[in-house]
């Protein structure tokens, strides 16, 4: 695009190419679609390799037997991460969600301003400033140290709660923003008509931001199966299928993928490195899934 | 104000006893933050876990600081806080065999992978920034390469770790040259030969690019068109209306998403653990192994007892007030350099 005609131009009102100005406009063009590339290069090339490796390490049986002891290759399975993930990700989501969207109506519908509200808006920050893997010492402190949970140490259940710890302030962020979209309107035409305040949220507000909302807990969930630093001290790791047996597998310690993914990851076992690109491939696919899904749900909303 | 007087007592009840849930939901918010910082600090300070901060406890703290001024025996079982003071931060031993410990190297690598990723990822990701905010390919393509950049994001960092130990030899290559002929440097040093820190900064570098790639489009794109047509107006060329209108207008959201970025690289755990070598050796070098304080907490803490714990606790709190700082920072930042147009 050449909008510029430099009046001291020796060729009159046409464009010079070699004007230093003109010179240095093309260098930086060609200077920005160069850094472009370079950020997106990575991304082709992660997401190729891990569907390239982990592809081909996918067979139906990845999902039934339980990984290999060390040295061996059979069974070449990880069904008990693929459930451990469901299951930790899961009651994490049913921690977190409740709370999450409560604390945004709060935020959005009941105290908009005061000292109170500020500081729940500045903890919502600050929470989510919070390096994961401190989360997942707060946890252990808390939860797996002091043997809290009916006297169990690593369990499931402690991973969820890391992990919701961590989900909690994109829920009330996405909640507290998708509300302030619904228009004054819709609250006062439902007040008007004597609805109370509890029927209006519930049956007027939240309905007209509910996509926001959803796009916001898809991608806060798919953000959260795939992190490790928060489960590595609290759901641990293990071997064996849940036993289902202790609070129905949430109170003993559980296999997920993330951290199948560390622990075999820096193995020296060729089963095991498959074995975690497996489980990369999945999480990717899953999190790739989540993420049309989110994209899907905002030109729901907006048709 | 929109409160009827002669509602019934049961709306009324469900509408009194819903706003008091929403409060409470929204305040576990703020004692979870609380919570965390309490927590750490505490472990810091003390051995021992939090159930001794129960009176009736037989560990209790509590009798531990009262029988303080009789008999030492009974004294407190202080953690690394009382111990190391802060000393701490300028040890660079990390020894569990003589119990003594001081986070001085994974504090330098902690920041010094932050400032070399932040260092590559800036110009990248906001030269990326402009070149989706500008008209150089068609709509839907920009509109598309946003959303790859974005889906950077969302993979786990544990896979990106798992990547970056594949392409461990790739790495290697382009360092050796690096080493063979600039080795006077003291950052290049060391013959690279494994994990180091300059491969902790470039997956470093991977994971901010996304961050700082879509805070800094989101600010360009919310420049008013006006500014650009106005420098047009007057002859600029596009990069000298990028460069004097557009950037200026939109550095509140950059710097923002820089800080961010930050925030972000110094809490980096699994990718970072997984290439960086974990050693507690301090290294001037970008070629050697380091460790970064979160690395560390992640390779160390599952085998750490005692004091260990508690050194290692006195490290995460070191790493969140960098974080809790560097976002406060941002917060302050966006609000001050914030352009008003009305």
């Amino acid at each position: 695009m050449t909008t510029t005609q430099h009046p001291l131009a020796a060729s009159g009102l046409n464009y010079n190419l070699y004007a230093p100005r003109n010179l240095w406009n093309r260098a930086m063009n060609l200077l920005a679609a160069l850094f472009s590339a370079m950020a997106v290069l990575p991304l082709v090339v992660v997401i190729l390799y891990v569907l390239y490796k982990g592809g081909g390490a996918i067979t139906p049986a990845i999902f039934t037997e339980l990984p290999p002891p060390p040295g061996l290759s059979e069974p070449m399975g990880m069904g008990n991460a693929v459930i451990g993930t469901a299951m930790v990700t899961g009651v994490a989501a049913l921690v977190a969600v409740p709370v999450g969207v409560g604390g945004g109506i709060y935020l959005a519908e009941v105290a908009k301003t005061g000292w109170f509200a500020q500081s729940i808006r500045f903890g919502v920050n600050v929470l989510a400033g919070v390096p994961s893997i401190i989360c997942g010492l707060f946890i252990y402190a808390l939860v797996v140290n002091t043997r809290i949970l009916w006297g169990e140490s690593f369990s499931a259940m402690a991973g969820s709660l890391a992990l919701a710890v961590l989900m909690l302030p994109t829920i009330v962020k996405t909640t507290d923003e998708g509300l302030k979209l619904v228009s004054q309107e819709l609250r006062m035409g439902s007040l008007g008509i004597g609805a109370s305040r509890f029927i209006t949220i519930t049956r007027v507000v939240l309905p007209a931001a509910i996509s926001p909302i959803a796009t916001g807990v898809v991608l806060g969930i798919a953000r959260a199966a795939g992190e490790t630093a928060p489960l590595i001290f609290t759901a641990l790791f293990s071997p064996f299928w849940p036993d289902w047996l202790s609070g129905l597998g949430l109170l003993a310690p559980t296999a997920t993928m993330s951290v199948q993914i560390y622990n075999f990851g820096i193995m020296p076992f060729v089963p095991q490195v498959q074995l975690a690109w497996a489980a990369s491939f999945i999480l990717v696919v899953m999190i790739l899934a989540a993420n049309l899904l989110a994209r899907w749900l905002a030109r729901f909303s907006a048709s | 104000m929109f409160t009827h007087k002669k509602r019934p007592w049961t709306e009324r009840l469900v509408d009194s006893a819903f706003i008091r849930t929403t409060a409470v939901l929204a305040s576990v918010v703020s004692l979870t933050v609380f919570g965390i910082f309490f927590t750490v600090g505490f472990q810091a300070v003390f051995q021992g876990d939090l159930s001794s901060l129960l009176p009736w406890n037989p560990d209790s703290i509590w009798q531990g600081i009262a029988a303080w001024n009789d008999e030492e025996t009974f004294g407190v079982r202080w953690g690394a806080i009382p111990h190391f003071g802060l000393g701490f931060l300028a040890d660079s031993s990390w020894n569990p065999v003589r119990n003594d410990y001081g986070a001085l190297t994974p504090i330098y690598g902690t920041l010094m992978t932050s400032a070399l990723a932040l260092l590559l990822a800036v110009p990248l990701g906001v030269g990326t920034a402009i070149f989706l905010t500008e008209d150089f390919l068609p709509q839907k393509l920009r509109t598309t390469i946003g959303f790859m950049v974005e889906l950077l994001a969302a993979i786990p960092s544990v896979v990106l770790g798992l990547w970056a130990m594949a392409m461990l030899n790739g790495f290697l290559a382009v360092f050796t040259p690096l080493h063979t002929y600039l080795g006077w440097l003291p950052f290049f040093g060391t013959q690279p030969g494994g994990p180091n820190l300059a491969m902790a900064s470039l997956i470093l570098v991977v994971m901010l690019l996304p961050i700082i790639t879509a805070v800094s489009r989101d600010s360009l794109n919310q420049v008013p068109p006006e500014l650009r047509q106005g420098a047009y107006a007057v002859g600029a060329t596009r990069w000298t209306s990028i460069f004097q209108v557009l950037i200026p207008a939109a550095i509140s959201g950059i710097v923002g998403g820089t800080m961010l970025a930050l925030g972000r690289a110094l809490g980096e755990t699994m990718a970072v653990t997984m290439i960086i070598g974990n050693s507690t050796k301090l290294s001037t070098s970008w070629f050697a192994p380091s460790s970064t304080i979160a690395s560390l907490l992640a390779n160390q803490f599952g085998e750490a007892d005692d004091i260990q714990v508690s050194a290692l606790y006195y490290a995460a709190l070191v790493l969140m007030i960098l974080t809790f700082l560097v976002n406060i920072c941002a917060q302050f930042i966006v609000k001050r350099l914030a352009l008003k147009y009305d």
